[in-house]
């Protein structure tokens, strides 16, 4: 009895392990978005990514062992026409055949409120890096936890639009992009 | 009604020449550049375009309303009745080309993704949201109802020049006073 008692303790922590562990995970794509928006001509323009992927461990209690990285499929933009998501697959824009992926690694999570953090890590689009710092807020609810934030780039600081696209006077050079993780939850 | 009140007023002869001149030129202008590659410059003809039409809108609007209140000149009495009827038949096609012109472009930039703002400055609400399959109809339709509108303006254009070269009435002066021999 005392036995079957342990063993069943022990088959519990086994199966329950990974509910309560904060291990990295997968996010649910279909629960989640990346969108970005811009202007050009000072008209806004919204997109996004439909394909993409994402691994995070973050534990709210321990903000700073958190890891996250994500992986945006550059060619499956959204832009509501055809012609601007042919133009910015080329390579004046994103260069998809060169540089298929956008890359994301954050490197340190610190706590700046309730349900409230800042991320900081290295972006990487067509070959260049660089730094961006996001804020994020964080909300669980029964299956889900939700990390959402955004962040502002200069696309000219990636090359993302080169030579006559350069022109910020017809398309700005911030763009504003913005994400929902949502994280599958045994809890 | 004297004959002299039912001449058009410098204000009708405004808005149906500014009218004319919108409409031609964004039309033309439509026409040049909607094959061109994309490239900045032709994100800035399609601002430009836009604006356009918007501007088409009012003065049509302006042009329809003066319309409504005013009696224009009798037709030359000479006229025979099939040219009456095409005339009355063309006018009213002409008006409702200059309301379906630009919207059917405000709907197909909507649901293209695109905002219409005004001389980038003033954003004019989207009447439709964003929606691929939509877009690509309404811009065959925006494409159809302009070379039906072009048409009519060509057979409005011929029948003033029949007016003004064959029939040698004064029709065309009516709206160009300066033709007027004194």
């Amino acid at each position: 009895m005392k036995r079957a008692l342990s063993l069943l303790c022990f088959i519990v922590a086994i199966v329950c392990a990974p509910a309560f562990a904060q291990g990295p995970q997968k996010i649910d794509a279909a629960k989640s978005w990346i969108r970005f928006a811009g202007k050009q001509m000072n008209v806004p323009i919204e997109g996004r990514f439909r394909s993409f992927d994402a691994t995070v461990a973050f534990d709210p209690a321990h903000p700073e062992a958190a890891k996250a990285q994500f992986e945006v499929d550059l060619a499956s933009i959204d832009l509501g026409n055809e012609e601007g998501e042919t133009e910015v697959k080329r390579p004046l824009w994103f260069n998809v055949e060169r540089y298929p992926r956008a890359r994301f690694a954050a490197s340190s999570v610190k706590p700046l409120g309730p349900g409230k953090f800042e991320a900081a890590g290295a972006l990487t689009i067509k070959g260049t890096t660089h730094a961006i710092v996001a804020p994020l807020t964080f909300s669980e609810s029964p299956g889900v936890r939700l990390v959402e934030g955004q962040f502002v780039i200069k696309r000219l600081a990636f090359r993302i639009g080169e030579g006559h696209w350069a022109d910020t006077e017809t398309v700005a050079d911030e763009v504003l992009v913005r994400f929902r993780f949502a994280i599958p939850s045994t809890r | 009604m004297s004959a002299e009140s039912r001449d058009y007023s410098a204000l009708a002869i405004a808005l149906h020449w500014c009218a004319a001149l919108l409409i031609v030129g964004d039309f033309a202008f439509g026409l040049y550049f909607v094959d061109l590659p994309l490239s900045p410059q032709k994100l800035r003809f399609f601002s430009w375009h836009k604006w356009a039409g918007a501007i088409v809108l009012p003065v049509a609007a302006m042009l329809l309303l003066w319309r409504a209140m005013h009696t224009p000149s009798p037709l030359p009495a000479a006229m025979p009745h099939w040219e009456r009827q095409l005339s009355k038949f063309t006018h009213a096609l002409l008006y409702l080309f200059f309301f379906a012109s630009p919207v059917s472009g405000w709907l197909y930039s909507s649901a293209a993704g695109f905002q219409t703002v005004l001389f980038g400055a003033w954003p004019i609400p989207d009447i439709v949201g964003r929606d691929r399959e939509l877009a690509e109809a309404l811009k065959a339709l925006h494409r159809w109802i302009n070379y039906a509108l072009a048409a009519a303006v060509a057979v409005h254009v011929a029948a003033a020049l029949k007016h003004q070269f064959v029939d040698r009435d004064d029709v065309l002066v009516r709206m160009l006073p300066f033709l007027q021999k004194t």
